[in-house]
């Protein structure tokens, strides 16, 4: 098995929010700052990685008509553990991502990535799936944030950019999340189109 | 003097913190079921539906076992628990009582497990101290009846909107998902519009 290739295709080929359009509610909702849309991604992997090293360690065991209810039980005491530590030692993230860490539990990332991977492969390979997958997630939400706290709040990391602008503040409100996305999903389409003409005309 | 409450909070649920474009809860469904007008009807009642009864189970849960037990941190798991096993319950129910209505939301049930919204609204409830109040269970049941209207709402305007833009002259590279995306951010720049609206 390529383990590299297990690694980088959640960052790349089969990115969860750009290619496969699975994850969209945190990724939308929760990219309003970057440290906001970091600390979400850590969550969101490290549940990831905990669920597929169990799911995976149990994948012969578990009757497959039964599969779901114990996989979203597993996905969930993550989540609280999660929510648990965080509540503990970074109160203001968890003050600020709020509803967003319960609803990790329907993240279709997760649900996603135990049922159509770890529950056929090995322990190693789903653990580097799961490092791929969040990688890429956690990308998505910062490059959408990055764009978003930039215009929107006139800030980067908390830094005030240009002293005195007044920042565009619908750009961290709900419709600057959906133009954003929009937008970048044309971008890439636009890029993709351009790559397989040139490849064409070769 | 609680009609107006219950008001206020059908409205605000609706209009001014509208699940999809206001919080950004349930975009799964609000993108891949907003193709068709007729399917989106049938996704909309069920998730009103589910929504409803949802929010009365969960808050009966974390009232009557959760906080006697001081198992409050245990709310994630057990909501997902009680949410998965009423939809297959309804599910079931609907396929006995009433085959046409199993007929026109049957496939739509199963998808509204991992409805963020669903869960959403639960937690909301909880986080939106309805549970202390007196009337908190119809607060909170009046709270997910609205949610689902509200999302509701905004699926069939999108639905509407879609089935235009499939015959629309529309650039190749901004078909499908850009293009819904933009259209939705346009939907909630309009219901900003009714964030500056005071109920009484």
């Amino acid at each position: 098995m390529d383990y590299f290739k297990e690694f980088f295709k959640g960052v790349w080929e089969k990115n969860p929010t750009f290619v496969l359009g699975i994850g969209m509610c945190p990724t939308l909702a929760v990219s309003t700052s970057v440290s906001n849309a970091i600390w979400m991604g850590i969550a969101t992997t490290f549940v990831l990685i905990g669920s597929n090293i169990l799911v995976s360690a149990i994948r012969n065991i578990v009757p497959s008509h039964v599969r779901i209810p114990i996989f979203i039980t597993i996905i969930a005491s993550f989540v609280i553990i999660v929510e648990l530590t965080l509540k503990a030692y970074q109160p203001a993230v968890y003050k600020a991502l709020g509803i967003f860490i319960p609803l990790i539990v329907v993240n279709c990332i997760i649900l996603g990535r135990a049922e159509e991977f770890a529950a056929k492969n090995n322990i190693p390979a789903s653990i580097l799936d799961a490092l791929g997958m969040g990688l890429g997630f956690t990308l998505n939400l910062t490059v959408l944030s990055i764009i978003r706290e930039i215009l929107g709040s006139n800030k980067l990391f908390g830094y005030t950019l240009i002293p005195g602008m007044k920042p565009a503040l619908l750009m961290i409100l709900a419709p600057g999340a959906f133009f954003t996305l929009g937008l970048l999903l044309w971008g890439m389409n636009v890029i993709k189109a351009r790559t397989a003409r040139f490849k064409r005309t070769e | 003097m609680e009609i107006k409450i219950l008001f206020t909070i059908l409205i605000s649920t609706i209009f001014i913190n509208n699940y999809v474009l206001s919080r950004i809860l349930g975009l799964c469904p609000y993108l891949g079921v907003s193709k068709k007008l007729d399917s989106a009807i049938g996704m909309g009642l069920a998730v009103i539906f589910v929504m409803t009864i949802a929010s009365f189970f969960t808050f009966i849960i974390y009232k009557f076992v959760l906080i006697p037990f001081h198992i409050e941190y245990l709310r994630t798991i057990a909501f997902i628990i009680v949410i998965a096993s009423l939809v297959q319950l309804v599910e079931m129910v609907i396929e006995k009582i009433s085959p046409a209505l199993y007929q026109a939301l049957g496939i739509f049930l199963p998808l509204i497990t991992t409805n963020c919204a669903v869960l959403g609204v639960a937690v909301l409830n909880i986080d939106s101290g309805f549970i202390t109040q007196e009337f908190g269970l119809l607060n909170s049941v009046v709270q997910g009846f609205g949610a689902g209207v509200g999302f509701t709402l905004a699926l069939l305007l999108m639905a509407g909107i879609r089935e235009r833009l499939e015959i629309a002259m529309i650039p190749e590279n901004l078909k499908g998902l850009p293009i819904t995306f933009i259209t939705a951010g346009l939907m909630a720049m309009a219901f900003l519009g009714f964030s500056g609206m005071k109920i009484f």
